[in-house]
């Protein structure tokens, strides 16, 4: 294989054709979770490049936190394998996850404690944990969360965010290789949030893979490289951003006074659903693999009078959409 | 099932795995320890557990029981405060020992579970097999306050109230100051290994459930249930067996000559019990999703 692995490559997965050479952040292969005989997660295969900043997007209950609880080996796999760090889980637990740092479904703490006290007896619980340095990493992980403040206080009478940043900080008490990050940014204030982002890019620029799920698609498309889109247990997408966004469909955009002559030209040219919108003089189509360079030039030839011509790939979230539904209602 | 993936096989990661630093269990243990002391609950039973001895002390000494009525050893505490010691391990085996147990016990796994902090504890890595070692080490440790507890403000009080003298046994023989209080050491490891029993049930119970208060009321239920299985007369021919029925065999030990067979007899059946539970908790933790 080249070094193009197709790893990168936006192809819909579920089969094991997403394998690259060596190793990634994360692989899974046909990983499956069933409850009952309801299918939570459903032969996914993930694929998170090292490096990667991972947007693992998918609607409620499409199987997000069960697959990270499956990867950190919370919950046993029905079927399929799992590497984490380049090590096959859950039985190389032990070594991978001190390198991984996890947030998952949000934070857990002892009520009673404080936040320090709180992050104390995780750092005192991990025996790679050099006790010497624990006050220190305790202290940066607080700072760096921007709960300093608040270290002293009980947990109990912390805010929604404040737990969560300090989730946030428990991920950080260490160098990690991995963040594993579910929803970092519910309950945030939009500071909060920002901060969040901006601590996904400083760590993924220390070397940190990081795969966060998220509902906050715009926040996703500001920070990820790859995205994966889960829907009723299955991977339907993933890949680079770009490739993924790309694969969503364009819309080409024809503003002009000859609409028939506009629109002859695009079915010509093999564009799907063309509409006429004689309203606000336009003609919308599809725009698929035809180029749009080549859609000026023929209409040009055609010899239609343009007054505008626009191209509208769709966003992230236009794509969820059309990915998963529009449908409000919880898929089971 | 790794060993199928030749992709893995063929690229090694190039990291090095993290080694445990020395001390690493202890610090977990520590870590432990402070967390269930920390707890007011806690510390509110130990004190309820203190009050024992003291309530027996200072009764006996406002009155003078008749002999034979109330429970064990009553009658001799007027004479020796030793004897206070074990008057009140009689008052609080049947439920208040039981009952510090079976909340401690209980907690250890289902309140993490609950809270959600076992999912945390697990992702550190604390891998199953060491958490379940830090919380049975946990859970011994404090039954072992437990009983250390009455046992010293027994003592203390014993001796405030009506000073500490020459033991005389059950038989009517009267042994040294020095010889009684080492009966009495005895006495406390006894009952504290008899107590390991209930202590490995609670243990496996809270692998059972998320719900702490569930699993602390099933405990202290088991202990209350054996205790009653034990009253049924159809039942005399298994009562040896039940995990309850041997708790008050402490007084053995204040005979001239205890009977040191039945008392290693039953302090084994003591600790096949923990072995039954222990294993029963590892075979159900391992396996245990852990979806809270
Ligand atoms: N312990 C469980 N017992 C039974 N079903 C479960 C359990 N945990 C999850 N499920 C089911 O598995 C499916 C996936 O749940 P999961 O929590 O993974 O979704 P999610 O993608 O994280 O959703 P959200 O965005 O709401 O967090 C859901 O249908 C859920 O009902
Ligand atoms: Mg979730």
């Amino acid at each position: 294989m080249t070094s193009a692995a197709p790893a990168t490559a936006a192809v819909p997965l579920g089969s094991p054709a997403g394998a690259a050479p060596g190793w990634s952040a994360v692989r899974t292969t046909g990983l499956t979770r069933r409850f009952g005989t309801h299918v939570a997660v459903d032969g996914v295969a993930l694929e998170v490049p090292r490096g990667a900043v991972y947007g693992f997007l998918g609607p409620n209950g499409s199987g997000k936190t069960t697959t990270i609880r499956m990867l950190l080996g919370l919950i046993a796999a029905d079927d399929g394998e799992i590497e984490l760090l380049g090590r096959p889980m859950p039985e190389r637990l032990a070594d991978v996850l001190p390198r991984v740092g996890a947030l998952i479904e949000g934070p857990a703490f002892h009520p009673h404690l404080s936040g320090a006290s709180n992050l104390r007896r995780l750092d005192v619980s991990d025996a790679t944990a050099d006790p010497a340095t624990s006050r220190a990493r305790i202290g940066q992980a607080l700072t760096r969360v921007g709960l300093t403040a608040a270290a002293g206080k009980r947990y109990r009478s912390y805010s929604l965010g404040m737990k969560q940043r300090l989730g946030l900080a428990a991920a950080l008490l260490q160098p990690r290789d991995l963040l594993v990050l579910d929803e970092p940014t519910n309950g945030l204030d939009p500071q909060g949030t920002r901060e969040v982002r901006h601590l996904i890019r400083d760590l993924a620029a220390d070397g940190t893979t990081v795969l966060v799920s998220s509902h906050l698609l715009a926040e996703v498309e500001q920070v990820a490289t790859h995205v994966g889109i889960m829907s009723a247990g299955r991977l339907l997408r993933q890949g680079p951003l770009t490739e993924v966004l790309a694969d969503g469909v364009a819309v080409l955009r024809v503003t002009t006074p000859d609409l028939d002559a506009a629109g002859d030209v695009l079915g010509r040219l093999g564009l799907a659903s063309v509409r006429t919108d004689a309203e606000q003089s336009c003609v919308q189509a599809r725009l698929g693999n035809v180029l749009t360079e080549d859609v000026a030039a023929e209409l040009h030839t055609a010899g239609v009078r343009l007054r505008g011509l626009t191209v509208e790939r769709p966003d992230l979230e236009t794509l969820f959409v059309s990915l998963t539904g529009e449908g409000f209602d919880v898929v089971e | 099932m790794s060993s199928s993936e030749p992709v893995a096989a063929a690229a090694a990661p190039p990291w090095r795995t993290a080694p445990h630093l020395p001390g690493a269990f202890r610090r977990l243990y520590a870590g432990e320890m402070r967390l269930v002391l920390g707890r007011r609950r806690n510390q509110a039973l130990l004190g309820v557990l203190a009050v024992v001895p003291l309530v027996i002390g200072v009764a006996v000494r406002l009155s003078t029981p008749r002999n034979g009525d109330g429970p064990q050893f009553l009658s001799q505490i007027a004479g020796n405060g030793l004897f206070l010691v074990f008057t009140a391990l009689t008052v609080a085996l049947p439920f208040f020992l039981p009952l510090v147990v079976g909340v401690v016990a209980g907690d250890s796994i289902a309140g993490e579970a609950g809270t959600g902090t076992l999912r945390y504890l697990l992702a550190v890595p604390v891998t199953r097999g060491r958490l379940l070692a830090v919380k049975a080490l946990g859970v011994a440790s404090c039954t072992a306050l437990a009983v250390l507890v009455v046992a010293l403000v027994g003592l203390l009080a014993g001796a405030v109230l009506f000073g500490l003298h020459d033991v005389t046994l059950l038989s009517g023989d009267t042994v040294s100051l020095a010889d009684g209080l080492l009966r009495t050491v005895g006495v406390v490891v006894f009952v504290v290994v008899a107590l390991f029993g209930l202590a490995a049930g609670g243990l496996f119970v809270s692998t059972l459930t998320e719900n702490a208060i569930a699993a602390m009321a099933t405990t202290i239920g088991i202990a209350v249930f054996s205790a009653l299985l034990d009253a049924v007369p159809e039942l005399r021919p298994i009562a040896g067996a039940l995990l309850t029925h041997h708790w008050l065999g402490f007084g053995e030990l204040l005979r001239t000559a205890p009977d040191g067979g039945a008392l290693l007899r039953w302090s084994l059946l003591h600790l096949a019990y923990v072995a039954v539970f222990l294993s029963l908790a590892w075979a159900r933790l391992q396996t245990k999703d852990v979806t809270s």
